[in-house]
């Protein structure tokens, strides 16, 4: 009774004190702010792109064992939170699939580098029962199953590329992205670079407004839909697509070609574009014979100047590191390895850091 | 505390001294004494933090709807009503209408709510009006285990343990439900749902074929997630019905099947109905088991195995990648979340106080 009584002044302060903090929270301060920092070890807080996310996890985890002084908070919230964060200077990085517009990287006063660190492909993956092992689309058969306008598997503009193929009478399930992301971007972009259809209608962006598509939250979560779907066709990563062993469909290059994805064609799609000084470029629709056509770079967002000198120097010696060992783990990982020019180029790009 | 219960606290309670010195009072001497400055002091003291607390919650209510209330103010004003009967969500073209969730919403939550009713209110029934034990009797007489006492304990542990059982459902997070619903539920559906599409297909419910999520697996997990809340509730009001009520039924004649769906079902039918409205509440505001189910299509369909959308699940998927419009818009969408609820449980209120004032005199 006695301690009950005298436990319950405080008891009720402490929540007339949490009453008011929750009350007074507002939405903007919704970004996670990471671990309270050690004495003397240096974290680094990034938020962005969930596509590198595996890749960046593995470097900043080997970096720390060589390092154990130098922890990174990687939190992988998505491009568009990436680009929000950064702009708000809620953390030390940013990460995008999608590059920062101009306007974009006008509102951040401490100045912006884009550094393009690893590429990955977007691919068409596939469920159809007892269905062929190879699927060969053409640019009109894509587009239109994403538009709705070809609903069945053995639709005649399907089948015309694919002789001597039996398809089932199936209905098509296109699988989306329900989440805004950059991988939606990547996909929506090339889409509307080769049909005019998907330009005036859909159109580009992070999130879309996709004709008769049922959406999944997340790579994983359209890797689950496509799998679980009879008659499913969805775009995923090609790392994740490899993972989980889902047949991809080869897709008509920009010259008519069939291309399958893998790492050689992805990266001379990659070749095929030449990067500009600001190491920024939207590889819509790659051209080569040889190219696989839906590719992209990601980037890690960076200020020019920073406060501390140490956390300047510590992000460029990982990114380093990313560039160099980091880029062996890329193919495991089911990543495009940067061409060795463009390491170059980014090397460079690096010292305007300080 | 009734006098007489704190006369008796004050007689067990020895101020100073180690008990047992005062147990022999001599006579005309009053132990009783009013109450302490220090007590009323913290009686007050406490009655007020109470108070505060119990406002500081209304307040955190009005709180969090100012504050949406507040971001959403330039969307209403941009969309107004048309947002409610918009259907496309477009945030390239900034071309934002919900009516698809808010369908998806009511049809998903309906729908799960009438299949956990009726699996809920058996179990309630089952787990209260003494069916195992009547079960078990019959199989201990026959079996001739009678004359052993401790079995007779048995049927009421079992009961138990079945209670504890269902309740547990409600410790499981949604996610996993959603998984569960992905790997399990869907393909265990889709062939008699596939079926029915297509002999009975000029039925409006079953007019798609199911492929993959859709409204049906999301209301099936649905269901099963607030089969807890409804069993639970609908069988304490079940036990809480009055013994008196129970004996003058059997009394009467009444057969078993006649005193329950008569007598005891309508008497608790009040808890049963606020289990229920519990149970649409939270149907209404799930979202990640909802998310991963059903299918986050802007379709409006009357069939069964079509994909759809819920408020809730548009609210995931769009927030963390939202720009300042796409933002505003989503705090439309959770006003508008907010206000299905509030009045979904203003009518249960009202429906319960007037089954409340009908059943006034069993009592």
């Amino acid at each position: 009774m006695r301690i009950a009584r005298n436990l319950l002044l405080p008891v009720a302060l402490l929540l007339i004190g949490v009453g008011y903090m929750t009350c007074g929270s507002s939405i903007e301060a919704r970004s996670g702010l990471g671990v309270a920092l050690a004495a003397d070890a240096i974290t680094l807080q990034g938020t962005g792109a969930t596509f590198p996310a595996p890749l960046y996890q593995k470097w900043f985890t080997e970096y720390n064992k060589a390092h154990p002084d130098v922890q990174i908070n990687y939190q992988a919230l998505g491009s568009g939170a990436g680009v929000k964060q950064f702009q708000q200077n809620l953390v030390d990085f940013g990460a995008s699939d999608a590059a920062m517009t101009d306007a974009e990287m006008a509102a951040v006063k401490d100045g912006v580098v884009l550094l393009p660190m690893t590429a990955g492909a977007i691919v068409l993956a596939y469920n159809i029962p007892d269905g062929p092992s190879e699927l060969k689309l053409s640019r009109e058969a894509y587009v239109g199953i994403f538009l709705g306008k070809i609903t069945q598997w053995n639709d005649p503009a399907i089948a015309k590329a694919n002789p001597g193929v039996k398809l089932p009478d199936t209905k098509i399930s296109v699988v989306v992205r329900s989440d805004g992301s950059g991988t939606t971007f990547v996909f929506t972009s090339h889409l509307s670079a080769i049909s005019d259809a998907w330009k005036s209608g859909p159109g580009a962006g992070k999130s879309v407004n996709f004709p008769a598509a049922v959406a999944g939250k997340g790579n994983p979560g359209v890797t689950a839909l496509i799998k679980e779907t009879p008659g499913a066709i969805g775009y995923v990563e090609y790392g994740y697509a490899v993972q989980t062993r889902m047949p991809m469909a080869v897709l008509q290059n920009k010259s008519g070609k069939y291309v399958k994805a893998d790492l050689a064609t992805g990266k001379d799609a990659l070749a095929s574009v030449e990067l500009p000084a600001n190491l920024r470029a939207w590889i819509t629709d790659p051209t080569g014979p040889g190219v696989y056509p839906i590719v992209t770079y990601t980037w890690l967002l960076c200020y020019r100047k920073y406060k501390d000198p140490k956390t300047a120097a510590t992000l460029k010696s990982v990114i380093q590191y990313g560039l160099t060992q980091g880029q062996s783990f890329s193919v495991d990982l089911g990543y495009i390895p940067l061409p060795a020019k463009v390491v170059d180029a980014v090397t460079r790009a690096l010292q305007q850091i300080s | 505390m009734t006098p007489g219960e704190a006369g008796a606290a004050r007689d067990n309670f020895h101020p100073g001294g180690r008990p047992g010195d005062d147990l022999i009072v001599p006579k005309g001497v009053d132990i009783a004494q009013p109450p302490s400055a220090y007590e009323i002091g913290a009686d007050r003291l406490f009655r007020r933090c109470t108070l505060a607390v119990a406002w500081l919650t209304v307040i955190l209510v009005f709180c969090v709807i100012f504050s949406i209330t507040r971001q959403a103010m330039p969307s209403i004003r941009t969309y107004g009503l048309g947002f409610l009967s918009g259907t496309a969500w477009d945030s390239n073209r900034a071309q934002f209408g919900i009516l698809p969730a808010i369908v998806g919403t009511l049809y998903s939550s309906i729908l799960g709510l009438a299949i956990g009713t009726v699996f809920g209110l058996a179990i309630a029934i089952f787990l209260s009006e003494g069916f195992l034990s009547a079960g078990l009797d019959s199989a201990f007489s026959f079996l001739r285990l009678s004359e052993y006492s401790w079995l007779n304990s048995l049927p009421g542990r079992i009961e138990n343990l079945l209670k504890i059982t269902v309740e547990l459902l409600a410790a499981i997070p949604s996610v996993v439900y959603g998984l569960w619903g992905i790997f399990v539920v869907i393909p265990f559906v889709r062939p008699p749902a596939n079926w029915l599409h297509s002999h009975l297909g000029w039925i409006p419910f079953f007019s798609t074929g199911l492929s993959g999520p859709g409204l049906l697996p999301a209301s099936i997990v649905l269901a099963i997630m607030v089969l807890p809340t409804i069993s639970a509730i609908s069988r304490d009001a079940l036990v809480a019905v009055p013994p008196k009520l129970r004996e003058a039924a059997f009394g009467m004649g009444a057969t078993r099947w006649e005193a329950i769906l008569a007598i005891f079902v309508p008497t608790a039918a009040t808890g049963i109905f606020g289990a229920v409205i519990l149970g649409f509440g939270r149907a209404l505001g799930e979202t990640m088991a909802l998310a991963m189910l059903a299918g986050n299509a802007n379709i409006i369909s009357w069939s069964l195995f079509s994909p759809a959308n819920t408020l809730a699940a548009l609210l995931a998927n769009h927030f963390p990648e939202a720009d300042k419009i796409e933002v505003g818009a989503l705090m439309y969408v959770a006003l508008v979340l907010l206000a299905i609820t509030l009045v979904v449980n203003i009518i249960g209120t009202v429906i319960l106080q007037r089954a409340e004032a009908g059943l006034q005199g069993l009592r």
